[in-house]
Order: structure tokens, then sequence, then C-alpha cells
């Protein structure tokens, strides 16, 4: 017995000591970063699209460690959690609590000559005034995207996803911003609003939809196999996600909610405590180019801020209103501001309130 | 003892059907030909071939063996020299040891997890901060630090599984061994590690298995550069899920399988072998 | 042989990498950043529901555990040698993969176009139970709730509940049943008597093994409970590396469970004697 289990263990112990063995170091001599990214926000190479990472790996012989996370609130822990990034895209509001907090590292922009491709409507954001920590990736608004199969009217307002009519149908957005933000909007307050009265009336609003059963579940990136496979009627999230969305399900439509909704810009930062500013500079730089811009965009149906990219894109693509709606639409658009301490500390216990 | 009725076995079936179930709903649609988890669109190998090309999963994957192999050999070592340890000293600091000791099996995963993290962030900031400032190196959580925190709750389930067989040992025969001239290493590999080999094994065993199907605490100390392959799945479950997560399934049983049903296949021809050679041996009257 | 030594790297081992932590997380569940405070505790009462929620919903999985796994263990315990080894197998390798991997299924199972709704649908059963009750489901809905969330305590830990039992009842010895029998007992009785006292220590040591990860648990409950249930898993590992970053909360949260966990524990080991050799295998 024990003769036989020790030789199935070691034979089993050998496999991967072997396969370990053939590593990757020789094939990349120029060191790595690390980059944190969204899910579904790099063109991965399927479905016959260009792999963004491989490519960079292979023109830099820089190795991308590439990994992922749900939310700006996610990515701040992972960063507070001392996890080394190089490269981190995180929005405008995190950016600029990011600058507040001193966790972010000036850009050196003789190594990124593409910024110069940034729209100029894009450079000194509210966000980062000077632009000298980010280089905007995408933009974006967010909205309620519908099964018109599942619903039987064209819905206008953000008062639809607290109908007791789509009871269990309705997939809420899991990140506090977000969620309170649509209640927010619902309720005809700005997203940036610091007063604690109107926040906890927007909680509440998410709290009775919770005990209503409207709610099927709160989700991040899950929302894609459960609107495009019908398990539900409805959800918020991203226009450049229900572009990609509707490629596998003709019958989901997106709305931009009259009350008004969220604009953001996601952007590439360097946080401190990065090992290879040089190289993340690199892998920027390499975002920013018009190739890598455009699959990026035919990829994930995002919206770019680069000049060069937009007009290599199909005409099809930018004249989509979803994608790229007109001034009209985004005057009515709110961007997310940083709030004050205080009030983020009340974001996280509302949250919980609404979440225990 | 009664043997069962059909009552009973239906019962013993049912329990291995729901525990079964998953997993062969796992394997079919490995071979779906569409993307989704529960619509048949006809048969493929599709999943197959784009697992192979998966340089994610296959890491993770590498990433998990290897985690649990490191683990499990490291504690099979530390954990038998502990438990000869614990053995040899006094019952009241061998007791208190032994209750340090079973800490991370009694606290949940998720404690054992974040108790750790909090000790590596804290442990790497203090060294970037000083030695690794004026040397230039900067520490990260990562491999190492996943790896110790295996070790961390492999090396009790050896050591529990040590003690018992160390307890039954006749402490003369180690002596009876030197009095006859063996030394040291040499009477101990030759007189006490054959006897505490069936513990030692077992132990290493569960140590190994406990380290594969680990998923929470790898979560807090692996840190952005590796993952396991629990981790890949976490996250990729939260995400748009591809059926590569069905074929890896699939090929994961089927390796399962094949090695327990060789252990146990070469497990019966040497016990009947054993038998044979028993009966060989005794006259027959 | 008898050397003390041979302990010593081990328990500095465990000074570093166990008690060491557990004390840093005993400090941080009294501090808030810059100072020490009791503020983290004081917020505790907030998460009565979720404590709340958490233990019953363990406490259920446990029970169903224990109501499954304990018969399974007896009838199993009576078969042949050769079934009994093949079926020890069987309960083990699924735990041999990984239970994500199985906690990933049962979401295709219990989705609303799921695989049993699909069959539900199939088989009249949803058509059926609207024709009875009037009510108008076009699926059940399974994902998503507690119930679901049991379900997966009880699919990734029944193993751990089964295999201890098994494995004390397995070494009753039988002249032992034999001799109660000749002496008039029951079947009923022996069992009341003698079987069941005997296999307490396997009954405690799978409550642990089984309690334990379900009170914890985040991933079973964020993947089958899409967000909505709230368990004391999803609350401290939001504290971690999830939406609201707060590891002093996080860690009094963890000290809290802890505690409540570890004084069950012993209050239950007080009633029989759970042994370290009671373990799995």
């Amino acid at each position: 017995m024990k003769k036989i289990l020790s030789l199935a263990l070691a034979a089993l112990m050998v496999c991967p000591l072997l396969t370990a063995c053939g590593g990757s170091a020789g094939k990349y001599p120029n060191g790595e970063i690390n980059v944190l990214n969204w899910g579904e926000y790099i063109s991965d190479g399927q479905d016959e699209t260009l792999d963004v990472i491989e490519k960079f790996q292979e023109d830099t012989g820089i190795k991308v460690n590439y990994t992922v996370c749900p939310d700006n609130e996610t990515l701040y822990a992972n960063l507070k959690q001392g996890d080394s990034y190089d490269v981190i895209i995180p929005s405008d509001y995190m950016i600029s609590r990011l600058i507040a907090e001193e966790m972010l590292l000036p850009l050196n922009f003789d190594n990124i000559p593409n910024a110069a491709d940034v729209d100029p409507n894009f450079l000194n954001p509210a966000y980062d005034p000077e632009s000298t920590y980010s280089v905007p990736y995408m933009w974006g608004t967010v909205g309620i995207i519908y099964n018109t199969s599942m619903v039987n009217e064209a819905i206008t307002s953000w008062r639809a996803l607290f109908d007791a009519k789509y009871a269990g149908q309705v997939l809420m957005i899991n990140n506090s911003r977000d969620a309170i933000g649509v209640a927010l909007k619902t309720l005809g307050y700005s997203y940036n609003t610091t007063d604690p009265a109107q926040i906890a009336e927007a909680t509440d609003l998410l709290i009775q939809q919770k005990k209503d059963g409207i709610v099927q579940a709160y989700v991040m990136d899950e929302i894609f196999d459960k609107l495009e496979g019908g398990e539900a009627a409805m959800g918020v999230y991203y226009a450049g996600d229900y572009l990609s969305m509707h490629d596998n399900n003709e019958d989901l439509a997106f709305v931009l909610p009259s009350e008004g909704t969220n604009i953001f810009t996601d952007a590439m930062c360097i946080p401190v405590g990065a090992a290879n500013q040089e190289n993340a500079e690199k892998f920027i730089n390499f975002m920013c180019s018009t190739e890598v811009g455009v699959a990026n965009c035919e990829a994930i149906g995002y919206s770019t801020p680069l000049m060069s990219v937009k007009e290599a894109l199909d005409a099809e693509i930018t004249a989509d209103p979803v994608a790229y709606p007109s001034d009209e639409v985004l005057a009515g658009c709110e961007a997310f501001l940083n709030l004050p301490e205080a009030t983020l500390k009340l974001y996280d216990s509302e949250w919980l309130r609404l979440k225990a | 003892m009664r043997k069962n009725h059909f009552g009973n076995r239906l019962l013993l079936a049912l329990t291995f059907v729901f525990l079964y179930a998953p997993i062969f709903v796992l394997i079919f649609f490995s071979f779906n030909a569409t993307k989704s988890r529960t619509v048949w669109g006809g048969f493929s190998l599709q999943w197959y071939v784009r697992l192979f090309q998966d340089d994610a999963i296959l890491s993770a994957l590498r990433t998990t063996l290897l985690v649990s192999v490191l683990a499990s050999l490291i504690a099979m070592v530390a954990g038998t020299a502990a438990a000869m340890g614990f053995a040899a000293m006094k019952r009241r600091s061998r007791h208190t040891l032994m209750s340090i000791n079973n800490i991370p099996l009694t606290n949940a995963d998720i404690v054992t997890g974040v108790s750790l993290s909090l000790l590596f962030m804290l442990a790497i900031g203090a060294f970037n901060a000083t030695i690794g400032k004026a040397a230039g190196i900067t520490l990260a959580k990562g491999f190492g630090t996943m790896l110790i925190a295996h070790v961390t709750f492999d090396i009790p389930y050896v050591i529990l599984s040590v003690m018992p067989r160390l307890r039954q040992l006749d402490p003369h025969i180690y002596e009876a061994a030197q009095d006859l001239g063996a030394r040291g290493f040499y009477a101990f590999r030759k007189v006490i590690l054959p006897d505490l080999m069936p513990g030692i094994v077992n132990g290493t065993i569960i140590a190994f298995t406990m380290s594969v199907d680990d998923f929470v605490i790898s979560y807090f100390t692996a840190g952005n550069k590796v993952s396991t392959l629990a981790m890949e799945v976490y996250s990729m479950a939260r995400r748009k899920i591809s059926p590569e997560i069905n074929a890896i399934s699939t090929l994961l049983f089927i390796s399962v399988l094949a090695l327990l049903v060789i252990v146990n296949l070469r497990q019966t021809r040497q016990n009947s072998a054993m038998r044979r050679q028993r009966a060989a041996l005794t006259p027959k009257t | 042989m008898r050397n003390k030594g041979l302990a010593m790297p081990y328990v500095a081992w465990m000074a570093i990498f166990v008690v060491a932590p557990l004390i840093l997380v005993l400090i941080y569940a009294f501090h808030n950043g810059s100072s020490f405070t009791l503020e983290n505790f004081r917020a505790m009462g907030t998460y009565a529901a979720v404590f709340g929620r958490s233990f019953l919903l363990a406490a259920i999985a446990t029970l169903i555990c224990i109501l499954i796994g304990y018969p399974v263990a007896w009838f199993l315990a009576r078969e042949g040698p050769g079934l009994r080894r093949i079926a020890t197998i069987v309960i083990m390798l699924p735990m041999w993969m990984n239970f994500l991997l199985q906690t990933y299924s049962w979401m295709s199972i219990l989705e609303n176009t799921g695989l049993l709704n699909t069959l539900f649908q199939k088989i009249g059963l949803i058509a059926l139970v609207n024709g009875l009750f009037g009510t108008d489901f076009t699926y059940f809905p399974m994902i998503n709730t507690r119930g679901a969330i049991v379900l997966g305590m009880v699919y990734n830990y029944l193993p751990f509940m089964i295999l201890p039992i098994f494995t004390v009842i397995e070494k009753i010895d039988p002249r032992l049943i034999e001799a109660a029998q000749d002496l008039g007992a029951s079947s009923a009785v022996v069992f009341r008597r003698l079987i069941f006292p005997l296999s307490v220590p396997g009954i405690l040591s799978g409550v642990t093994m089984v309690f334990v990860p379900s009170v914890a648990t985040f991933a079973i409950s964020r993947l089958l409970g899409g967000g909505m249930v709230t368990l004391l898993g999803d609350l401290i590992e939001t504290q971690f590396l999830g939406g609201s970053y707060n590891p002093y909360l996080g860690s009094a949260i963890s000290l809290v469970m802890m505690a409540i966990v570890l004084i069950s524990m012993a209050v239950m080991n007080r009633f029989g004697e759970g042994e370290e050799e009671a373990m799995l295998l």
C-alpha cells in the first residue's frame, strides 16, 4: 500500500515540476509589468481579434502579468493591500481620490509620445487638472440594458428598475458608487451630493427595491451571460458593454434614462510603488497607438478619446449614438467627482446597510 | 451486522448522484459546440483546443499543482520532524504546542487568510521601505507568500496523522537498534521510519488534497502576480464564462480518476498476491 | 530519537505564521489606522443580521449534512470491503478537483434558464404547479436564494461529514455488536446504546469540518447567492479585498466570528471527546 501510494505521489509531483521548469524566463528578456484592468476591457484575441497583451509582449520583450478586478473600490483595496501594480486603469473619481492620497506617480510624457493623440476635450479634466498622472483609455455612459422580448414597453426612466412589474428580473450594478448613484438620479439628486439625508434616502430606495424582490442579483461582469442568455429582463451597465452584448443577442436594447446619467472616463495611471515605471510608460504608449486603440474599441465597444482611432474606426461605429451620443445628450450627463472622506465613509456604511 | 436492503442502497445511490451531478454537467457541456452552459448545441472539441492555447488557465493549473506539491512535500518533512520533537516533550509543553498546531485547522480559512495577508502586507511594506529601498529591491506578495501560507496549513495535517503512530511506537526498539551498533540517522531510517511511513504518507496526501482544494487562503495571500486554478475560476465565474473551465474540469476529473484506479488495482493485486503467499506458507492440515 | 530540537524549527514557524498573524488581527481590531479605539466593535451591532444569517445558514447546512451523511456512512459501513473501498474513493474524488469548479457547475443547474428549470418545463412540472396552485411561474427561482447557498454548502462539505463518521463506525468491533445481540438487545437498542454513542466523535469532527467553513464562506454565497445574501465571509472579504476597504473593521469582525466559532466548538466538544485522531480518512 504505502509503496504504491508514495510512487503515485512521486509521479504526481514530478509532472508539475517538469512543466514549471519550461517557464518563460528566456522569452521575455526586458523585465515585466503588472497591469490591473477591468474584466472584458481589452482586445484579448478571442473571436479573431488582436491579442493586445500578446502583441505587446512580442514587440517589447516585456512580460505582462495581467489581472482584472470588478470595480474601483476593489482596485483601491488591492492597492492598499500592498499589491504592486505598474499600470492601473481607474475611473475619473477614483483617480482624483488616488491623487489626493498621493498614491499615483506623475507620468513622464517623453516616454508616451502617443498621448499627443488624445482629443483636447479630454485634456486637463477635472479629475487630473493638469493631465500629469493619467492618460485617458476609454470613456462611456451608464444606462439600462433591457431585453425587448421580455419587456413590452420602451424604457425611458430609471424608475423602470423599481417597477414591481419586473420583480425578479432586474440586475443591479454591484458597487456602491454606481448603485447609489442610480437611486440618487431616480430621486432627482446629483451624483456628487454630500447631503447625508439624500444619500440615505437613495439607499432606502435600493433597500425597498431589494425587499420587494425586484432585484434578481447584484452583478458586475456576470451581467454579460445573464442578459445575453435571457436570464434577466434588464440591468444597469455600461454603454460599451451593451454593444458587445448586442452582438450576441439582437433583442437587447439600451437607453440613457431621461433623468440623466453618468459619463465616465477611465484613464491609465502608474501607482506609487510601481517597480517598473519605464516599462509601464511603454505599455501606456502602446495602448495609445492607433492600431491597438482600434482593436480595443472594436472588441469592447467603448468610446475612444484618441483622435486618430476615432478617425480610423468604421463610420458605422462612430455614428452609433450609443457609443458616441450627441453633445445635447452628453450635456445632460454628470461625471462622478471624488467625495470628501466623511461622505466616502457614509457610502461604505450605507452600502453595507443595503447588502447586510 | 445485517446487510443493506434496497432502500438503504437507494439512499447511497442518490447521494452519489447528488455528488456527481454537477461534475457530469461540467463534463457534458465541455463538448458543447456553442458557448452556452445550459443549451446543447452539438458536439465539438473546440473548448479543449482553446484551453491549450489559454496561458492564463494553464499557468494557473501549473501554479496550483506546484504550490500543492511543494507545500505538501515541505509539510511532510517538517511535520514528521516536528511530530517527533513534540513526542519527546513533556506532556504540558506538548499539549500547548499541539493546541497552537490545531489553530489553522479549527480556524475558518478566511481568518487564516486574512491574518496572514496582514502579516505579509506589513512585513513586505517594512522591508521595501528599509532594506529594499537601500538595495533597490521591491518585494511583493506572490508565489512565495502563497507557498508559506500553504505550508502553514499543511503541516498540522501531517503532524496529526504521524502523532498516533509515534505513540504506538515502542521506544525500546530504537534503543535496541542503537545497542546493536546502528547509529543515529541509520537507526531512525531502518527502525522508526518504516513504522511511521503509513502516517506520513497519509498525512502528506491529506495535505496535498487540502492544498489543491484551497481557494480562500490562496486568494488572500497570492497577491496579483500568480493565481491558482480556483482563483482563476472564481474570477472567471464573475465575468463572461468560458466553457474552457468545463474542459479543464473534465481533464482534471479524468486524471484523478485514472490515478485512483491505478493505485487501487495495484493494491488489490498486491493484496491477493500476499494472501496467496501466506496461504502457500501455511501448512495444509 | 527523543530529540526535542526536531520541533524547534516548526515552533518558530508557528510563532511567525500562526501566532503573530492572529496577534495582528487582534491589534487591528482595536485600531482605526491612527489610534486604538473600540469603534470597530461599536459598529458590530449593525451586522447582527449578517452574523445571525451566517450562523443560521451554516447550522442548517450542518444539520442537513448530518441527516444525509450519517445514514450514508452507516449503510456504507455495512457493505462488503470491496464496495466500501470504492465508495470511499468515490466520495473523496470530488475533493481532488477544486470545489469552485463544482460550485460553478451548480450555477448552470440552478439558473432561471438553467438545466433544472428547463427539465421542469419539459416534463410539465411548472405547468402542473401553476395549474394546482393558480400561480404563474415561468421558472422556479432557485439561484440567488438562501436555499441555493445552503445547497452549495451541503454539496461542498458533505464528504467532510460522511468520511469521519464512516471511519469511526467502521472501527466499531463487530464482536461488541454480536455480544449485545446475544444478550438480547434489539437492533434499535444496539444502535441507540452502542453504535450511536461510539460514533459521536465522528459526528463532532464532521460538524466542525462542515460548520466552520460554512460560516465563513464567501465564494459560495457570491456565486450562488448573486450578491443578494451577505454572509460573514462576504463582509470580511469586502473589508480586505472588496468594495469597502477597512481592514480594521474586517479584523474586528473576524475576531468576533473566530471567538463565537471557537466557543461553540469548545462547548460542543465538551459533550464528547472530539479527539484529534477522529480525522478525515
